[in-house]
């Protein structure tokens, strides 16, 4: 059998104003495969998907399906062509049940009938393994269920070429082993499948060959049986770069946040934290790891006054002034003059931290309006805030007044931990301050953040790849459905024992039985 | 006691028309994700060019002997929804396919609606000369009005059922279809994607900009109806400038009250129609009184508001993507 490519590329090229966010790129894929498309952040991945599936027109080259040439005007040419997207934000109607959105945009010729087309889902569901409940509003789904009716939908519309832009940024461990059980399933199926992601651990895993871009040109595809992490790296980032991450010894560690007895509830009345306590030390990096979505964004939303515990104290420990003082009965301006500075990096970077219609000089006045003595702004200092930090964590933008919208979501990230820093605090927070970043964007923050180590700053990194935090930490904290289950030393844990410690069960822990109770309602 | 229920019941439902109209017209396009404030204006040039049509039409026949009923209610109907087509088309070119603000062209276009009406009522009046600053088409209006057969044989049955010119007929009719076709058909689960995300609908391949230009078009033509039916039908044919009055606003009014379901919107155009006019009915008012009676659609609306927004049930809260344009580029 002549292995004809069931899609190719040749020679695509689309620039956006005057960035060139793919530059002459060839690829193909085959059927029975899967190809891992590998570049950092920026390096128009993306948007080389969004030309195949019809989002994007491109300006030249030609694309292949099956040897004939064909044009992509639209998603529904998309599909015509058998093409399938999961995009990495889920193109789902939220108020719809997932019946419904699978539903969406069919034109089949036959009567309209939401059951009939149901019992179609469930059956494609059952037959490549997906555990979902097809009457279930989106609203009310977890992130990987809206994925698995993403996929469903695609699969629905009877692609056989599926591409997945960074299916596993917002996984836990565990269903992005199921995630690619299915995906092999689908390959073994005679599906062609391009996957998209940042990590190279998944790549040489899943993929059997692998496409790299960088800055939006095409390097190579090579064998994922024939390279490893050394080789992919050096081609994605165009020059070799150590994994090695610094590490000093905290130097005389005091107490800085004391948390004790922590209990928090969400708005709809479910505990999210119970019973937390731990410390904080200056000159430290206390690691917080978890699976996504098990209390950490309250516990440091908590602690910068953003949300208000029903109990528990959180003590800081006044370097300046030696007194300690209770944060829950200060509002968040207190806290952040304390020096106490959250640079939060939630899903949605620019929701709570930056102004995306402000350019970078304006953000930076977010933090310091307040300084100035007259009614007027004084723009000189933040412009050379702005410009310095461009100039140290090399923030990729035409210039300081450029609005954060259209910087592309590293930079972005960069811009936001940046004026954190920049105002020399003396409890720092980041969470999740490199997801979405490429290898050198990684290494600019994991730097800065042991420079405010150094510099005697209590830092509180939650982080999700645990070889980071194991590098980077001192000490690690361990949070499992809103309880503390493990504080471990950084230097002589292991992988294997944070991982446990992610997946303790909780529900029986004798400690604070009379939350559990509370716990127990749905 | 029974008598004046029967005699308020009727008005309560001529009154209610006119907002059914444009609360489901303004329902279609704020399915599709566009808030048009300009329904009120939309509303008056859907009455006045029904107005237009009718009177030309009134002026070519002479008498009354030579109308033909039919034509008469053909060229009505068609001058209105020509009329309200165009203030459609200009307020979709304005926010599809210019993107531009919708607010801001939504109040210009009321703005211009209600200048337009003024400006071809003025001149029609003194066209004929009248001494009066209105125009009378009795003959097409009585055309419109006449009731369901044995509407005033079966007593009080057919004084609250049957006593209404076809169009109030058409209102209902008009809403309970739109309902089933947001909630059952294939093109409401289109029309409702693009209004709640339209990045996914025009990832699911479906052509966004014609469903926003088809339904605001759509919704346009039947704002327009309820305009005319307010002239023709409420007013026995007598146009006279700003008398329409605030009816547009209290249909946008009613969408929010209807939770952007054409079927509740039935109820609700009654019960706001009743609230209009219900100070006609307590004995003892006081001209200021009146007034606070007048406001109660507005109260009721803001309760709703207020009621919806404690519930925080995802399934009546407005369009997600409402008030907002769609770029497929933009990122």
């Amino acid at each position: 059998m002549t292995a004809q490519p069931a899609i190719e590329l040749r020679g695509i090229t689309k620039t956006f104003g005057h960035v060139v966010a793919n530059d002459n790129v060839n690829l193909e894929v085959n059927r029975g495969e899967i190809l891992s498309i590998l570049g950092e952040n920026g390096s128009g991945k993306t948007t080389l998907m969004n030309m195949i599936s019809g989002i994007y027109f491109p300006d030249h080259g030609s694309i292949f399906i099956d040897g004939q040439e064909v044009v992509i005007r639209s998603p529904k040419d998309a599909y015509r062509y058998r093409i399938g997207m999961v995009h990495q934000h889920f193109k789902l109607v939220d108020v719809f049940s997932a019946a419904e959105n699978i539903a969406l945009g069919l034109e089949d010729g036959e009567k309209f009938n939401l059951k009939k087309c149901a019992q179609r889902a469930q059956a494609i569901s059952e037959q490549y393994g997906f555990e979902i409940d097809l009457g279930k509003k989106i609203y009310e789904m977890s992130v990987s269920e809206k994925q698995t009716v993403e996929i469903i939908k695609v699969l629905y519309r009877g692609a056989d070429i599926l591409i997945l832009d960074e299916p596993t940024a917002v996984l836990t461990p565990q269903e992005t082993q199921k995630l690619f059980a299915v995906l092999r399933r689908m390959r073994d199926d005679g599906k062609a499948i391009i996957i998209i992601t940042h990590k190279l651990h998944e790549v040489l895993s899943l993929s059997d060959r692998v496409s790299v871009l960088c800055k939006g040109k095409y390097v190579g595809t090579v064998k994922t049986s024939e390279t490893n992490e050394n080789q992919l790296t050096e081609m994605m980032v165009g020059k070799k770069v150590t994994l090695n991450i610094g590490r000093s010894e905290p130097k005389d560690p005091q107490d800085r946040l004391v948390i004790k007895g922590l209990n928090c509830f969400n708005r709809a009345g479910v505990q999210i934290l119970h019973d937390v306590s731990f410390s904080a030390r200056s000159g430290e990096i206390l690691g917080i790891a978890g699976i996504a979505g098990s209390g950490q964004r309250e516990l440091l939303e908590a602690i910068a006054g953003l949300q208000h515990p029903a109990s528990g104290e959180i003590l800081y420990h006044n370097p300046k002034t030696g007194a300690i003082d209770n944060l829950r009965n200060k509002t968040p301006l207190q806290i952040r003059e304390l020096g106490v500075r959250l640079s939060f990096v939630p899903e949605d970077r620019l929701g709570m931290g930056l102004v995306g219609n402000m350019d970078i000089v304006d953000n930076m006045m977010l933090r310091s309006y307040r300084k100035g003595k007259t009614a007027f702004l004084s723009r000189k200092q933040p412009k050379d805030l702005a410009e310095s930090i461009i100039r140290q964590l090399e923030v990729v933008t035409p210039n300081a007044s450029t609005p954060v919208r259209q910087l592309s979501g590293g930079n972005v990230q960069k811009v936001l931990v940046g004026r954190e820093i920049s105002s020399s605090p003396t409890v720092l927070m980041a969470a999740y301050p490199v997801r979405g970043l490429d290898i050198n964007s990684s290494y600019i923050i994991y730097n800065l953040l042991n420079q405010q180590k150094e510099r005697g700053v209590a830092v509180i990194f939650v982080g999700e790849d645990l070889d980071v935090l194991l590098e980077l930490c001192d000490r690690i904290l361990v949070i499992g459905s809103g309880y503390i289950t493990g504080i471990v030393d950084a230097r002589t844990t292991t992988k294997e024992e944070i991982g446990l410690l992610m997946t303790k069960a909780v529900s029986h822990e004798t400690k604070g039985s009379e939350k559990g109770e509370t716990d127990e309602k749905q | 006691m029974f008598s004046t229920l029967i005699a308020f019941l009727p008005r309560a439902v001529a009154q209610g028309i006119p907002l059914l109209y444009g609360s489901t017209g303004e329902i279609l396009t704020e399915k599709s994700g566009h808030l048009n404030l300009g329904i009120p204006g939309i509303m008056y040039v859907g009455g006045i060019s029904g107005v237009i049509g009718a009177f030309l039409y009134e002026r070519a026949a002479g008498t009354a002997e030579v109308i033909v009923p039919a034509l008469a209610i053909l060229i009505t109907l068609l001058s209105s929804l020509l009329g309200s087509l165009l203030m459609g088309l200009i307020y979709c070119f304005l926010t599809v396919t210019l993107r531009a603000n919708q607010n801001v062209s939504g109040l210009a276009l009321t703005t211009f609606g209600i200048g337009f009406g003024n400006f071809f009522g003025g001149s029609l009046i003194k066209i004929t000369n009248s001494d009066v600053p209105s125009i009378t088409l009795t003959n097409t209006s009585n055309i419109f009005r006449t009731p369901l057969p044995f509407a005033s044989k079966l007593g009080w049955f057919g004084e609250v059922f049957l006593s209404y010119g076809f169009l109030a007929y058409l209102a209902i009719a008009i809403a309970i279809v739109a309902a089933i076709v947001l909630k059952k058909t294939r093109v409401g689960l289109h029309l409702r994607a693009v209004g709640e995300n339209p990045a996914t609908a025009d990832a699911a391949g479906i052509n966004v900009n014609r469903y926003k230009y088809v339904s605001t078009c759509l919704g346009s033509m039947i704002a327009g109806l309820g305009g005319l039916y307010y002239v023709i039908d409420y007013a026995n044919g007598v146009w006279s400038n700003n008398a329409f009055g605030d009816r547009g606003w209290l249909a946008i009014a009613l969408v929010i009250f209807a939770v952007w379901k054409p079927g509740f919107a039935v109820l609700g155009s009654i019960l706001f129609g009743g609230l209009y006019i219900v100070h006609n009915y307590i004995p003892g008012l006081t001209f200021a009184t009146q007034e606070l009676f007048k406001m109660s659609p507005y109260v009721v609306t803001i309760l709703v508001l207020i009621i919806i927004s404690m519930r925080r049930r995802r399934e009546n809260q407005p369009p997600a993507h409402l008030g907002l344009s769609y770029f497929r580029e933009e990122r």
